[in-house]
């Protein structure tokens, strides 16, 4: 699903981030990678979300969090180092 | 001092060392008889140039300012900084130079901030970088770190907010750490506390020759082998750098400046760009780094969460927004009048006392008139409205510092979206609340060049402190029931008017508009009251400034074109140059109820700066004190007498809400957009939306009352 799908409060993984090519860079370098533990703080209707990722919190508009893709944490406990 | 220059060789540095050693007392130190390293450092007294590097908001200007003792203006929310700052500071005798550089997350070159830095670093300008890292938010910062340690220059690790990993019962292991960072030195310091400067200094006076040693994250085998390549061909063409290895993987992430700066043919080898591969891989690296040196690794954020939950609300974020500016402006006012009144009895008593001075001294009547009319009159009313001015930077600095800053970019996205803007475009507007200047060049941080143009073109709608003198002047005197009511709707209509525009633009030219809102929300915390306090002080001084420098001119020279005339000094006022200036404008100002010459003076006066608009008021009618009572009674009589009422009073404060902020604004606008033609056409417009706001409300306004 896509990040601005996700439950607030909930924690899923970064499967993928496809936005423009700049935009891209910039999240990876922000460390919003790939299988990335990430949690979803608030959203709008808009499609605005506040995450955490990697102790940071980060707002980004719809075109964003549209463009990163997130699945469930499940299973996934042991990941390399999981929030909380 | 400069008589002793005379001295033998051998005593100059005696005495050098003499100094040394007062300093290190001063220091309560005791001073290392030539270190074990760096033996001949210690006798050296070149220079050494320091450049601050680190992600936004991590304290590089707090750091900044507790070495040089500057007061630069810090606060919470990423992207404080614009420019680069200069100080220096010295350890031990030894003259070291600071670089304060603006917070970048990357070495790219995609942001204005970002090609400032990266363009220091890479001229060589510094010797040695501080990397200085906010160290309870360790895992992020430390991706510039891995890029920095790849330049191969001497690195020094500062960790900041050592406090707050403390509180929150962190642990950073300080042996395994430099150990995983290629040994640079690793210096813990709290730039609020301003502790661990010294130990700061001192690894920068004994490392600031060695570079990282050996190679901190190794790619995978197949980016091994392409870097392994790159370095052979540009062996060949360049020769040996230190920095081999830094430009191979720039050519793999095909960064453009490297590819220009170093044109070699690598298309065999990079097939793609590894960029993303290369990220991934830092990453990866960064979090074996986290893993051994964090220790229980606890987040403490649930205070912020949950302010969070309500500041940032999908639906009640707006009003909350709404209504902290509503009480800002609230306090302004009212708590700035409470404290007016202790001003304008002391400037009442000092009026008096230097008339009463003048005359007894026989003073001339045209000097008596200079300095009570024109000086006095001018300079002191504007001081009269110090407090409001104290209170509005008092609130801002609370919202700046608190981390709410960064939040409003969120709140206001949707709003800002429907203009074709992000919310991010809102930061520089809301600062345009307290000045044009700071809130122009904060459009720095803004992604798109049409972004910050149209931000920058919309930024003077909103009303600055400067205004707010001319609100409280004449919403108190024609509105004395509904004054604060008058000053909410002058800053409504100026953010209205600045979103409409942005809405009119964004309707002819929708391109490039989608919402790419990105920006990092910091923890909140209380306000550092130093921070308030340089901020405020600092602002406090500029309109002190204004009122000494340019409100001093303005009135000095509005006086002279009031009492003189083409026949010389004149008793009457309507032969003078201002009359004769004014007059010129009255058929122009006419339909907005403006129709006077005096009002067309004190409007002109008032590009200078808008206080003067004010100041000019006084001067123009001979009040001294014009913020009082008695003062603002005498001006309302002079004025209606002239037939200008509350609607007139009304298209006033439109007229100088809309028109051209000041000269220091379109100085500033001219320098960052860097085109004559683009702020020249700006005036323009800011000068036909003030005529024609002002005319709408005084031709329908006068048609209701």
């Amino acid at each position: 699903m896509r990040l601005y799908e996700g439950a607030v409060g909930t924690a899923y993984l970064v499967s993928s981030v496809v936005v423009d090519d700049t935009i891209t860079r910039r999240l990876e370098a922000l460390g919003v990678n790939e299988m990335t533990p990430v949690t979803i703080l608030n959203k709008k209707g808009s499609g605005s979300v506040i995450i955490k990722i990697r102790g940071t919190r980060l707002a980004v508009g719809r075109r964003i969090s549209e463009g990163i893709e997130i699945q469930e944490m499940t299973g996934r406990e042991d990941a390399p180092h999981a929030e909380q | 001092m400069q008589n002793n220059r005379s001295r033998s060789q051998q005593s100059d540095r005696g005495e050098n060392q003499q100094n040394d050693r007062n300093k290190n007392q001063q220091n309560g130190r005791t001073e290392r008889q030539q270190s074990d390293r760096g033996g001949n450092q210690h006798n050296d007294r070149s220079e050494i140039c320091v450049g601050f590097v680190g992600n936004p908001n991590c304290g590089k200007t707090t750091l900044f300012n507790a070495f040089t003792g500057a007061n630069l203006k810090v606060a919470n929310w990423p992207g404080v900084t614009v420019e680069r700052m200069e100080g220096s500071t010295s350890y031990k005798g030894r003259p070291i130079k600071i670089i304060d550089l603006p917070g970048i997350y990357s070495l790219t070159s995609y942001t204005i901030e970002e090609i400032v830095t990266r363009r220091c670093i890479e001229a060589g300008e510094v010797d040695v970088i501080i990397n200085v890292v906010d160290a309870s938010s360790l895992e992020r910062n430390l991706y510039l770190t891995m890029q920095l340690l790849e330049l191969k220059k001497p690195v020094i690790l500062a960790l900041n907010m050592m406090d707050i990993v403390e509180e929150r019962g962190m642990e950073i292991d300080m042996h395994r750490l430099p150990e995983m960072l290629g040994h640079i030195p690793v210096v813990p310091v709290s730039a609020r506390r301003r502790s661990g400067l010294d130990v700061l200094m001192h690894a920068v006076v004994h490392h600031y020759e060695e570079g990282p040693q050996g190679t901190v994250v190794h790619y995978d085998a197949d980016i091994e082998d392409k870097i392994a390549k790159i370095e052979t061909i540009l062996r060949a063409k360049y020769g040996e750098m230190e920095n081999m290895r830094w430009h191979a993987v720039k050519l793999l992430e095909e960064d453009k400046e490297v590819q220009s700066d170093h044109p070699v043919d690598v298309s065999h080898i990079v097939s793609q760009s590894y960029e993303k591969k290369i990220i991934n891989e830092k990453y990866d690296y960064i979090e074996e780094v986290i893993r051994e040196c964090l220790v229980n690794k606890e987040e403490r954020s649930a205070g912020t969460d949950r302010i969070d939950g309500w500041l940032t609300h999908p639906v009640l974020g707006v009003p909350i927004f709404l209504g902290i500016i509503a009480l800002v402006f609230f306090l302004t006012f009212t708590v700035g009048d409470f404290l007016k009144g202790y001003f304008e009895i002391l400037l009442d008593w000092f009026s008096g006392a230097v008339l009463a001075l003048l005359t007894q001294m026989q003073a001339s009547e045209w000097m008596i008139s200079l300095v009570v009319d024109g000086i006095i009159a001018g300079v002191g009313g504007i001081l009269t409205f110090l407090p409001n001015i104290f209170i509005l930077f008092l609130a801002l600095a609370f919202l700046e510092d608190s981390g709410y800053m960064a939040r409003v970019a969120y709140v206001m996205n949707e709003i800002m979206g429907k203009v074709g803007l992000s919310g991010k475009a809102f930061l520089p507007m809301l600062l345009g609340f307290g000045c044009t200047v700071p809130a122009v060049m904060a459009t720095r941080a803004l992604a798109s060049e049409r972004d910050r143009r149209r931000t920058i073109l919309i930024t003077p709608f909103m009303s600055c402190s400067a205004r707010l003198p001319i609100y409280v002047l004449f919403a108190g005197m024609f509105f004395p029931d509904k004054a604060l009511l008058v000053a909410y709707s002058l800053y409504l209509i100026g953010l209205v008017v600045a979103i409409l525009i942005a809405f009119v633009m964004h309707r002819m030219d929708r391109a490039g508009a989608e919402d790419t809102l990105l920006i990092e929300l910091p923890e909140y915390k209380t306000p550092n009251r130093r921070t308030v306090f340089i901020y405020v002080w600092d602002k406090v001084k500029d309109y002190l400034t204004k009122a000494g420098t340019t409100i001093f001119l303005a009135s000095i020279i509005l006086w002279f074109v009031l009492n003189f005339g083409p026949n010389g000094y004149i008793s009457e006022v309507t032969d003078s140059f201002a009359a004769m200036i004014g007059r010129l404008l009255v058929p122009v100002l006419r339909p907005a109820g403006l129709g006077a010459w005096q009002i067309a003076v004190a409007l002109i006066s008032g590009l200078s700066a808008k206080e003067v608009v004010v100041s000019s008021f006084s001067v123009l009618y001979g009040i001294s004190n014009i913020n009082s009572a008695a003062g603002m009674a005498e001006l309302t009589t002079s004025m209606a007498a002239a037939g200008f009422g509350g609607v007139s009073a009304y298209a006033l404060m439109v007229f100088c809400l809309l028109y051209s902020p000041c000269v220091a604004a379109i100085g500033t606008i001219k320098r960052e957009t860097k085109s004559w033609k683009f702020t020249l056409a700006m005036v323009g417009f800011q000068l036909f939306t003030a005529w024609l706001g002002a005319v709408l409300v005084y031709q329908i306004g006068s048609r209701i009352f």
